[in-house]
């Protein structure tokens, strides 16, 4: 339960093969936050045919609206949002190479396929521990739709950033294996 | 008639929103002590144990625990032997919100229309309830409510035929719902009776009361407890990991209702429970 496997971004189709529902990972290297309005947006400049704001191939897309940095610090508190809210977008993502997600809480269905078929995982980083968090965040610049204020696009660098394993490119999911678990029927 | 001027409730709003969001209340600590204890999933001990360390960061480097700092719900307490002068509560309240946002580096979370969605930029409005009580003081209580447990919510209407356990199933039904969503292990406010509206009223007033604590009427707390039983046997647990502890509390608040109706709502918690309360 305490091996950490850590993860370098970007990563390959073996990097995420490798991992299983319930690993733990450290990450380091860049992620890219994105949550609800940056995801319509997305969507429409896909759909529009143009280029995105960064290529989605081989990344992590982090699920995050950070608090405003307070004086002498990189960012502020940056925990998960939940995932679900994403769901719409998150199959053509998959689809165009983004080799997986960070948030919280269940994904649906379709999802799950996007990440059997096109080898994509989805992690969980543990919610409301967002000043934990931030500090494995060393550098924030924001790329794209800064007129989005804590949903703006941004590019972080990190180390150790601590994640789990919830989906895993074959099919399992920790969500529903915790619970069958630990469940006492009544 | 006791004056308060606004000046005194924009100081205090200012005040309560930043301490709510980096000092989490001893109530939710103990409470989550206890967890710790209780929680057999060695993964589920290690949630709630980098919860409690970033209690501490929140408290000792003085940042908001969560990055999302909610939508800021004022409830006023007013004595009616109190006469407010200055400027009109709801704005002495928005500029409080307004200054505490800015000043305490908190996330502006709140979008001008439900379906333009642009960002007010200074998280206002605040969602204000007041209430005209007995007395010549004012009670402020903020509450920083996050988005992510706020969806999870659900008010039903049930018949009064499906009774005590329509009403457990229906809340046991919404936490199983919400699983890893709403950031687990949550507190569940319940609202029982009244009308449509009361009811969710009811259940974010539950939310308020001390975590763990117990409704006075005796079979209410009874009904607690067995809820708090029964969602924690659906092995959700923290952060939905799987685990023993889905919930710290259940806590029900109840209204007289009309022969035809039993109103319920469930209002979600995460563990960031963000309430502070002053009295002036």
């Amino acid at each position: 339960m305490t091996e950490y496997i850590n993860l370098k971004t970007p990563l390959s189709d073996s990097d995420v093969e490798k991992l299983e529902a319930g690993d733990k990972v450290r990450i380091s290297g860049i992620l890219y936050t994105a949550r609800d309005a940056a995801h319509k947006r997305l969507m429409e400049i896909i759909e529009s045919g143009k280029d995105l704001p960064f290529d989605l191939k081989g990344q992590l897309i982090y699920y995050v609206g950070p608090s405003p940095a307070k004086p002498g610090q990189v960012i502020g508190s940056a925990g998960p949002t939940t995932s679900y809210r994403m769901d719409t977008y998150t199959p053509a993502f998959i689809k165009m190479g983004l080799k997986g997600t960070i948030g919280k809480g269940n994904r649906s269905q379709e999802v799950i396929e996007a990440m059997k078929e096109y080898k994509a995982v989805y992690l969980a980083a543990v919610g409301g521990t967002a000043a934990l968090i931030a500090k494995t965040i060393r550098k924030v610049r924001i790329i794209a739709f800064e007129d989005l204020g804590p949903e703006a696009i941004r590019e972080l660098e990190v180390y150790n950033f601590p994640a789990i394993v919830v989906n895993d490119t074959k099919g399992n999911d920790l969500y529903n294996i915790g619970s069958d678990k630990y469940k006492i029927p009544s | 008639m006791r004056q308060i001027n606004t000046e005194e409730i924009t100081d205090t709003i200012e005040k309560i929103c930043i301490d709510a969001n980096y000092n989490l209340g001893e109530d939710l600590i103990t409470s989550l002590r206890n967890a710790l204890d209780k929680e057999e999933s060695p993964l589920g001990k290690e949630v709630i144990k980098q919860l409690l360390e970033n209690a501490e960061i929140g408290k000792n480097e003085q940042v908001p625990v969560c990055q999302d700092t909610g939508y800021a719900v004022v409830f006023v307490e007013i004595g009616q032997n109190v006469m407010i002068e200055g400027q009109s509560l709801q704005e002495a309240i928005n500029e409080g919100i307004r200054r505490g946002y800015k000043n305490g580096y908190l996330r502006k979370s709140i979008v001008r229309s439900p379906l333009d969605r642009v960002n007010t930029g200074d998280n206002t409005p605040a969602v204000i309830h007041t209430d005209i009580v007995p007395g010549d003081k004012l009670k402020i209580t903020f509450i920083a409510k996050g988005g992510g447990c706020e969806n999870m919510s659900r008010t039903a209407m049930l018949t009064p035929a499906q009774g005590r356990n329509g009403v457990i199933n229906f809340v046991v039904e919404t936490v199983k719902t919400a699983g890893a969503n709403p950031c687990p292990p949550i507190i569940v406010g319940v609202g029982l009776g009244g009308t449509f509206e009361y009811a969710s009223l009811l259940s974010k007033k539950a939310i308020l009361r001390s975590v763990g604590s117990h409704n006075k009427d005796s079979n209410i707390a009874h009904l607690e407890d067995e809820l708090l039983e029964k969602i924690n046997k659906l092995g959700i647990g923290p952060q939905g990991f799987g685990g023993r502890i889905t919930a710290l509390a259940v806590h029900i608040e109840t209204y007289p209702c009309h022969i035809a109706s039993l109103p319920v709502a469930v209002n979600i918690e995460c563990h960031s429970h963000r309430p502070k309360s002053v009295v002036i």
